[in-house]
């Protein structure tokens, strides 16, 4: 299939900043006593705030899915989100713009959480 | 003990002393390489939605959606877990340990029942995702909103 | 017998334990001191439909067999003493129903072996009661998603991270027969060395076993060398070379004698369990295996058992308490 070869490079931007992320959050786990959980939110407050002063969009433009995978990029979602609402409804979109822009992800992971756990059990580690 | 306190004062330096460090190094590697194909698999996604006629932002949300469905997947497998073991915020990063972390509680809840086990516990980790999320979206959408 | 120093009860008749069983989980079964066990469950379930269940059911086998061994009948027991690791120590309150026997529900997080051999002691010890089944018992799956993670939550384990046992242990203490004998009990304060670390327990108890060992040794006038083992719950690697930097700092020697379940019952390296086991089912089980049978063959003349604990729960930490740690000492010879 053509498409999957448009552009090697992207595939490399991708790999080497979506893992730059990753080395981030791995050296606050180790280095730090926060909690993954906390990580998570963290990183998608950062995402959150990238892209409200504007600086995030650019990484996206040059990364891919390198910057819209990691969960920063879900906080870009969220931010990107609610600014085109904002742009296009006014006071409205406050309040619709980021969930909007991210209902298919949530969605997903309810949908797909649900059911993956009815058909699957927790596996004992011994 | 003799000298209780002057231990007690000293116990957090002796504490990290004899605590072996993690492997940093090992682990960021670990980290970089595993979260940098899980992107690098988004990549693929993105050009195929792109491919078949999806704008930006839908092929983007398509891809998250599309990297929920893996995970999800993976830890019905029990495969994700030990990916997790090995790789550490490689996993946990992307958008995969997101919905890793809803599967997994789901999963492990479910003798709890479909509703207050599965239905309220899924969100024991991944809840105050959505919940900054929402909160950190509308400040900034009041923020531009006033701008 | 008496109360003797501070925070020990010395026996004139010391009680004895006669039998001991032992029952754990595949992976400890896997692990260096595999062949000492009584009874290896391939699987983490037992048979049952949920962790929890499986639990019980170790609880209620290693109990039966312990009879079956003793020759006894349920109605003999004057008293059961024992706890777990589950909120409101629900295992051992379902594996120990079906018994009918007058129960004693015992929580000091992972010391309650020693917590429940020291009143058992002392309800035999006083002529209060003929036949006390003393253990404790813990389950890797449920501490795991009652302390921690969902199990297939891809977490990953920090190297001072301990892995909780599962695994059961029972003791029988009678007045008379055959066997090792309880000579003094020594009950530790809780001890707060502000730590809040919960990947590392080791930390939170290693203060805690050696405010109690050096309180033992203080009361009955012995040092170290008059013990062949001092043998810690699960202090795990880390905690263990904490310990010992403790008792130098007081002036004790622990090196050549100290040993820690928690230390010997996983291999490290194999079995990525990092800084070592936890839980209560670990000193229970090596002790009522390992350690027993070390006694019984007179390979050991005396030997302190020193179970500790990390003394915390999901609301504590998320508040910021500190972890407090206790142990609770058991002076057992074999002559």
């Amino acid at each position: 299939m053509d498409f999957m070869w448009i552009d090697i490079l992207s595939y490399v931007k991708a790999f080497v900043v979506g893992g730059l992320f990753c080395v981030a959050g791995q050296i606050l786990i180790d280095r730090t006593k926060l909690t993954t959980g906390r990580i998570m939110v963290l990183f998608l407050l950062i995402g959150i705030f990238l892209t409200a002063i504007g600086v995030y969009k650019p990484i996206v433009e040059f990364a891919g899915a390198g910057a819209t995978v990691p969960i920063i990029g879900f906080g870009y979602a969220l931010a990107n989100g609610v600014i085109k609402e904002v742009g296009k409804e006014g006071l409205y979109g406050i309040m619709t713009g980021g969930l909007k822009a991210t209902a298919g992800g949530i969605a997903a992971a309810i949908c797909f959480g649900y059911i993956a756990a009815l058909f699957s059990n927790p596996k004992s580690k011994g | 003990m003799k000298d209780v306190d002057m231990l007690k004062n000293h116990y957090q330096d002796m504490v990290k002393a004899h605590s072996p460090r993690n492997h940093v190094v090992r682990n960021s590697f670990r980290a970089f390489w595993v979260g940098g194909t899980f992107c690098a698999i988004g990549e693929w996604f993105n050009h195929f939605y792109l491919y078949h006629g999806l704008n930006t932002t839908q092929s983007t949300s398509a891809t998250t959606i599309s990297m929920i469905l893996i995970a999800s997947v993976l830890t019905a497998l029990n495969l994700y877990d030990k990916i997790g073991n090995y790789a550490g915020a490689g996993s946990i990063v992307p958008i995969t340990g997101f919905a890793n972390s809803m599967v997994s509680a789901a999963m492990e809840y479910k003798k709890e029942g479909f509703i207050y086990g599965m239905g309220s516990k899924m969100f024991t980790i991944s809840g105050p995702v959505i919940v900054f999320g929402t909160i950190g979206s509308i400040i900034v959408g009041i923020i531009y909103y006033i701008l | 017998m008496g109360h003797i120093g501070k925070q020990t009860i010395k026996f004139d008749k010391s009680p004895i334990i006669t039998h001991t069983y032992s029952s754990v989980g595949p992976k400890e079964g896997k692990g260096p001191m595999k062949e000492h066990f009584h009874h290896i469950y391939e699987d983490e379930l037992m048979g049952q439909k949920s962790w929890e269940k499986g639990e019980a059911q170790m609880i209620k086998h290693t109990i039966t067999s312990l009879l079956t061994a003793a020759d006894k009948k349920a109605k003999e027991i004057d008293y059961i003493l024992g706890g777990d690791l589950q909120n409101q120590i629900n295992a051992t309150h379902l594996g120990v129903k079906d018994f009918n026997r007058p129960f004693f529900g015992l929580y000091a997080a992972c010391s309650t072996m020693g917590e429940a051999m020291g009143l058992g002691a002392i309800l035999v010890g006083t002529g209060l009661a003929n036949c006390v089944i003393a253990g404790s018992t813990s389950h890797y799956a449920t501490a795991e998603r009652q302390f921690r993670f969902p199990l297939e939550y891809g977490g990953q384990r920090t190297m001072t991270q301990q892995w909780t046992v599962t695994g059961s242990g029972y003791v029988l203490i009678e007045p008379t027969g055959t066997g090792p004998k309880i000579e003094s009990i020594t009950t530790g304060k809780i001890v707060d060395f502000n730590i809040k670390d919960a990947s590392n327990m080791g930390a939170a108890m290693a203060p805690a076993a050696v405010d109690t060992i050096i309180a033992h040794l203080r009361d009955t006038n012995q040092k170290p060398s008059d013990y062949d083992a001092i043998i810690t719950g699960d202090l795990g690697h880390c905690g263990l070379s904490l310990a010992l930097e403790l008792a130098q700092h007081s002036e004790i020697d622990l090196t050549p004698n100290m040993h820690d379940c928690g230390a010997m019952m996983f291999d490290s390296e194999t079995q990525g369990t990092h800084s070592g086991a936890s839980g209560c089912g670990c000193s229970a089980s090596l002790f009522s295996s390992y350690w027993y049978k070390e006694l019984k063959a007179k390979n050991l003349k005396k030997i302190l058992l020193v179970p500790t604990g990390a003394l915390m729960s999901q609301s504590s930490a998320q508040q910021g308490e500190n972890i407090l740690g206790i142990a609770h000492a058991v002076s057992i010879s074999s002559i």
